[in-house]
């Protein structure tokens, strides 16, 4: 059984999501997708899937071709899917859920479902008490309940999309063991994730997707770097940035603790010293998201001290960091940057004059927004409303509402889905800040952007920093090991 | 229930709008001329039962003061994204504390009526900070808070009028015995219009509309109730607004109350919210949360509610045509307005693709 | 307590079982129809009229559970055609409905028209205690408490039933499984509007005789309360009603003694209902709620997690 993906293309906006991206995968193999967050493997996965319709391409399963318009199609072309979040229903019991959407018949089977489910579960050894509610099981558990939900359905091809980002080490090797044993019986297995290590673990094939396309293709085992590359881009910074004398110490956090829904960090000891910049490099999930949150104050630590300047940090909230100079930059730029439908203008009354007034004088802001367009390079007019805006506008939006006495400027990937020009042109202000004794922290899944404009690079795993590089000894290959996990 | 956070389903432009309200206007009278009533004569009637002369303007003025207030009040908690079905609860409340002071105190006259429009707002406040402090800290949504602290403010006057606060001799559900003339809010002449309800009304929808145009704290409370996150993000104490928004809705509602037993009734009865409560509801989604247009529209409404008074006199026709008149309008423009923007979006979808 | 004075509970609450039914159907699948206090009293009066136009009873139920079932399709083709507010529509539609039925009812106000009539049950009847509690009544009653089990059984025992749920509880993931989501919210919306209107026609034709305006003013709330207080579980609110009936028979008896109690009986359901909702949401009952599973059912009153929620597959 061979499935091919034909030229699929789907873009939002004005971003491919999907440019052309092809693959052949046969039974009996299991197939990985290799990709950062953003990279198009969840489009593919959606498209596969009937939620998503492609706008151009085809699929085709045995040269037979395709047609997947909604979820129910697919169901029925025999293409089977784990979810990243595992798609059940919380309330409802584990039997229950295994039955929603795979019976025809009026009384809910529960005794043949029963049968059929204890099967399955004894055939791939799951544990798992069909009378418990959905919500008190582990992540673990429901992907083994909807694995078994969807072997009931008989499928041809399984997709796991994402499988291991909230489970355990002990669930994950089940978990590799059923994906094995299930492509030895002759299932098209494909095995979507952005973490090499596992990739390289249990694939024997993979394609790797990058801003969209496909970056390339490899059979497995190989070396990692070649996988890093193709995921990270070139290993090797291409700009040199002047170095200039750093200040003394800005910012220090001591045994950090903190969790923020999946991801827990665990940090002994940072520092950065005045007009440094550090980059974490990490893969997606690693603890960066959660140490820039917790620094920034948007998610309260569990222990730990953070020092900035002469401030205990401890016990403060958001609000008052950002008044001590701290300041955050999400990436998601309209979930929490900025605020959709109101216009530069407002953005620029709402953050000005902090307390002094009350009343807003809206021609002073109008002209302040028309300023701070220009300064900032934004295509659009004070009127514009932020949804309006292009990705890169938007970020240009978020510095421009930058209070000017930040000293510590937290980012999260900082030039994710921008186009080059408003990239460097990102990176020019933030250079600018330097000079201008702020620290800057980023976080990045852009090795050319890591590796050019770091002093330090600090490299999350696991929600630990793993090493710790200063320009003069970056090695893009040491970074990338320990970036997978591996010691160096 | 967070989802139904998301009020501001459509943006309505001027046009639209327009062409919505003249359709459902349409059709309303469409539907009059059904049920028995001549287009013509009725919508003369209309006008001359509600502004034909100075008892019928003084009477419609004085149905839009409350109307007016409580339309106010909802703009501020719409604009938080917050469904403040409570509003006819703190009337309620407002309206008893108002009672309180107008039966338990007595000073010169403008020191009563400024103490019971004091206590009046107090007391919508208080409501409404309940309201808001199971929203925030109980995790209640407001929809049920409200509708539920509304049903024990109901029980409450009733309690009141029937019991510690009932006409000397008689408990009777007809209302508590006349205040003192003391505490009437003065009118012009022997009509029912009292400049003082006016003000008030006037001063509430300016207030509304200065704070969510000009002030910081109005811009804030739009930024809170468009995205919390982000808002927080850029520095908003979103739950110390969304509190405050909730009180001072209370306030708002809480005068309207005042309005009523100090301009109106000149007592406190079982039905002292009058049902404005709910009404401004309908006022606030024709007016599309804004305050001039609900200021009008109430005004509108008001003509209707009082004119129609005369449909029922001189036509024969039922007092409720006047309601569905209402439901039908506000009804029939949000579906107008949403299939044309419905169509702009298809377009917008055709277009990119 | 005397078996007479259960049976009287059971039937004076039957209307409200109904509506708390349907509408507890309606927010399983996800949507909401706050307009139970204009809809009842439009079914009611629909309800009362067309009985006693035609004479028929029946004919009566099934105009007002058709007007009430337009109604409900309004709210959910406006939500998913037009993406208006379900809480919007629905609150115009309770004030539009309350005018309306007084509007359209005028003619019959306190007219005297047709009645259910009672029907005993032969044999059952006779069982000592439990005949004259459930089979001394008339068919609306036995119809109450048949669709108490019936809509039991449907919600947790068919296939229907669970996907009517999962639309509710998580409609992409419920589309993701292949289940026509907004279908089922037509269908399920519609259903629950039926039951709503044969609860307000179970007023006006049998429990509280006759056609007024503000005829059964509140009660709609007092069902959407009482839907909150079962947790949309359909024996629980089923339950509510009973409780809250039984409230009202108290309060009649003690009239005599107390005469505001029945005044201010009906409010009693929201203040209960916060409570209750504050309580369900309380860190510490939902920590119990979660560790005991026999606790959990009882305490465990979570709305569906997608009420209200619209579901739009881009």
């Amino acid at each position: 059984m061979t499935l091919d993906v034909d030229k699929i293309s789907k873009h939002f906006g004005n971003v491919y999501a999907n440019n052309n991206v092809s693959l052949s995968i046969d039974s009996g193999e299991i197939h990985g997708l290799l990709g950062e967050n953003g990279a198009g493997k969840s489009t593919l996965v959606k498209i596969l899937s009937g939620f998503f319709e492609k706008e151009a391409g085809e699929i085709r399963l045995n040269d037979q071709l395709l047609d997947l318009s909604s979820p129910k199609d697919s169901i029925k072309c025999g293409i089977g899917i784990l979810h990243q979040e595992p798609m059940v229903f919380l309330p409802f019991s584990v039997l229950d859920n295994f039955l929603i959407g795979s019976t025809d018949q009026f009384f809910a089977p529960r005794k043949e479902a029963l049968k059929q489910f204890q099967e399955i579960c004894n055939k791939f050894d799951f544990e798992l008490d069909p009378d418990t509610p959905v919500s008190l099981l582990t992540i673990g558990q429901r992907q083994q309940l909807e694995i078994a939900r969807l072997l009931w359905l008989d499928p041809k091809v399984l997709i796991f999309d994402e499988p291991t980002n909230a489970i355990s080490p002990a669930q994950r090797e089940k978990l590799f063991a059923t994906i094995q044993q299930l492509s030895t019986e002759g299932m098209l297995v494909i095995f979507v994730s952005h973490k090499l290590e596992e990739v390289a673990a249990i694939c024997d094939s993979v394609t790797v997707l990058r801003k969209g396309k496909v970056a390339g293709s490899k059979k497995l085992p190989c070396p990692q770097s070649e996988l890093i590359e193709l995921m990270f881009g070139k290993l090797f910074p291409s700009k040199e940035i002047k170095d200039i004398q750093k200040g003394g110490i800005q910012l220090t956090a001591s045994n950090l603790k903190s969790i923020e829904g999946r991801e827990s960090i665990e940090i002994t000891n940072f520092e950065i010293r005045k007009s440094e910049i550090v980059g974490i490099a990490g893969i997606e999930g690693a603890g960066q998201r959660t140490f820039l949150r917790t620094i920034a104050g948007r998610n309260s630590a569990e222990s730990g001290t953070i020092i900035s300047g002469r401030n205990l940090l401890n016990g403060t909230d958001y609000h008052q960091r950002l008044e001590k100079g701290l300041y955050y930059m999400p990436a998601d730029r309209l979930g929490e940057g900025l605020i959709s439908e109101l216009t530069i203008t407002e953005h620029i009354a709402l953050v000005e004059n902090k307390k002094k007034n009350q009343i807003i004088d809206w021609e002073m802001c109008y002209l302040r927004a028309a300023e701070l367009i220009a300064q900032f390079q934004i295509q659009g007019t004070p009127e514009s409303k932020a949804e309006s805006l292009s990705g890169g506008n938007q970020q240009r939006l978020m510095f421009a509402l930058m209070p000017t006495d930040a000293d510590t400027i937290l980012l999260e990937h900082p030039t994710r889905g921008l186009d080059i020009e408003s990239a460097d042109w990102i990176w020019n202000q933030l250079l600018d800040m330097r000079s201008d004794d702020c620290s800057i922290i980023f976080s990045s899944s852009d090795f050319e952007e890591l590796l050019s404009y770091s002093d330090r690079i600090i490299v999350c795993f696991a929600g630990r920093i793993v090493g710790e590089f200063e320009r003069n000894e970056f090695n893009p290959e040491h970074i990338a090991l320990l970036m997978s996990g591996s010691q160096i | 229930m967070n989802s139904i956070r998301k009020i501001f389903t459509s943006n309505m432009s001027v046009m639209s709008t327009l062409c919505a309200v003249a359709i459902s206007l349409l059709l309303a009278i469409l539907l009059l001329w059904f049920s028995g009533a001549p287009p013509i004569e009725t919508g003369k009637l209309l006008l001359e039962g509600s502004l034909g002369n100075a008892t019928r303007l003084s009477d419609t003025s004085m149905v839009w003061v409350p109307l007016a207030l409580a339309s106010a009040s909802l703009i501020i908690t719409f604009a938080a994204g917050l469904w403040n079905i409570g509003v006819e609860g703190q009337i309620i409340v407002g309206a008893i504390f108002a009672s309180f002071v107008a039966r338990e105190f007595d000073a010169p006259p403008p020191l009563l009526w400024g103490a019971m429009i004091m206590a009046g707002g107090f007391g919508g406040m208080f409501w409404g900070g309940l309201t808001g402090l199971l929203r925030i800290k109980g995790k209640v949504n407001e929809i049920f808070g409200g509708l539920g602290l509304t049903f024990v403010a109901t029980g409450l006057v009733i309690y009141l009028v029937i019991g510690p606060w009932k006409r000397a001799g008689i408990a009777s559900t007809s209302g508590t015995a006349p205040f003192d003339t003391k505490a009437w809010f003065p009118t012009i002449m022997e009509l029912r219009i009292s400049p003082l309800a006016i003000f008030l009304a006037l001063a509430g929808l300016w207030l509304v509309y200065y704070l969510l145009k000009q002030s910081k704290f109005g811009l804030q409370l739009r930024a809170t109730g468009i995205n919390a996150t982000a808002a927080s993000r850029l520095g908003v104490r979103t739950e110390r607004n969304l509190m405050l928004a909730f009180l001072l809705g209370g306030i708002l509602a809480g005068i309207a109350g005042t309005v009523q037993v100090g301009a109106i009734h000149h007592k406190l009865v079982p039905s002292i919210s009058g049902g404005y409560g709910y009404l401004a509801i309908l006022v606030v989604l024709l007016g599309n949360y804004k305050s001039f247009r609900s200021g009008l529209i109430s005004f509108f409404f008001a003509m209707i509610a009082v004119g129609s008074i005369q449909w029922q006199l001189r036509l024969d026709l039922h007092s409720s045509l006047g309601g569905v008149t209402q439901g039908i309008l506000v009804l029939v423009t949000l579906i107008v307005v949403a299939i044309f923007s419905q169509i702009k979006r298809n377009k917008r979808i055709k277009d990119a693709s | 307590m005397h078996p007479e004075t259960i049976a009287t509970i059971i039937a004076a609450s039957s209307p409200l079982v109904f509506a708390v039914l349907g509408e507890t159907l309606t927010e399983k699948v996800g949507v909401v129809n706050l307009s139970l206090d204009g809809s009842m009293l439009l079914a009611a009066m629909t309800g009362f009229a067309v009985a006693f136009v035609t004479g028929s009873v029946e004919l009566g139920f099934l105009a007002a559970a058709l007007i009430s079932s337009l109604v409900a399709l309004v709210i959910v083709f406006t939500s998913i055609e037009l993406r208006l507010n379900q809480i919007a529509i629905g609150l115009i539609l309770t004030l539009l409905g309350t005018k309306l039925a007084a509007f359209l009812g005028q003619d019959f106000v306190r007219q005297v028209g047709p009645s259910v009539q009672a029907q005993a049950i032969p044999y059952l009847k006779d069982i000592p205690y439990l005949g004259e509690i459930f089979f001394n009544h008339n068919l609306v009653v036995y119809a109450s408490l048949l669709s108490i089990v019936v809509v039991y059984l449907f919600l947790f025992h068919t296939r229907h039933g669970l996907e009517l749920q999962s639309s509710g509880e998580r409609p992409e993931a419920a589309f993701a499984k292949g289940i026509p989501v907004n279908r089922l919210r037509y269908i399920y919306t519609a259903l629950g509007g039926a039951l709503v209107g044969i609860g307000g026609a179970a007023f006006s034709l049998d429990v509280k005789l006759g056609w007024s305006e503000g005829h059964i003013a509140n009660f709609g709330w007092i069902a959407l309360a009482i839907v909150i207080f079962g947790g949309w579980h359909p024996v629980r609110a089923a339950l509510g009603c009973y409780i809250f009936g039984a409230l009202q028979i108290i309060a009649l008896r003690l009239q005599p003694e107390l005469p505001g109690l029945s005044q201010v009986l009906p409010i009693l359901p929201f203040p209960i209902m916060i409570l209750t909702l504050v309580a369900v949401n309380h860190p510490f009952i939902r920590k119990i709620g979660l560790r005991s599973s026999v606790i959990g059912k009882i305490v465990r009153s979570d709305p569906p997690a997608g009420l209200g929620r619209p579901f739009w597959r881009e």
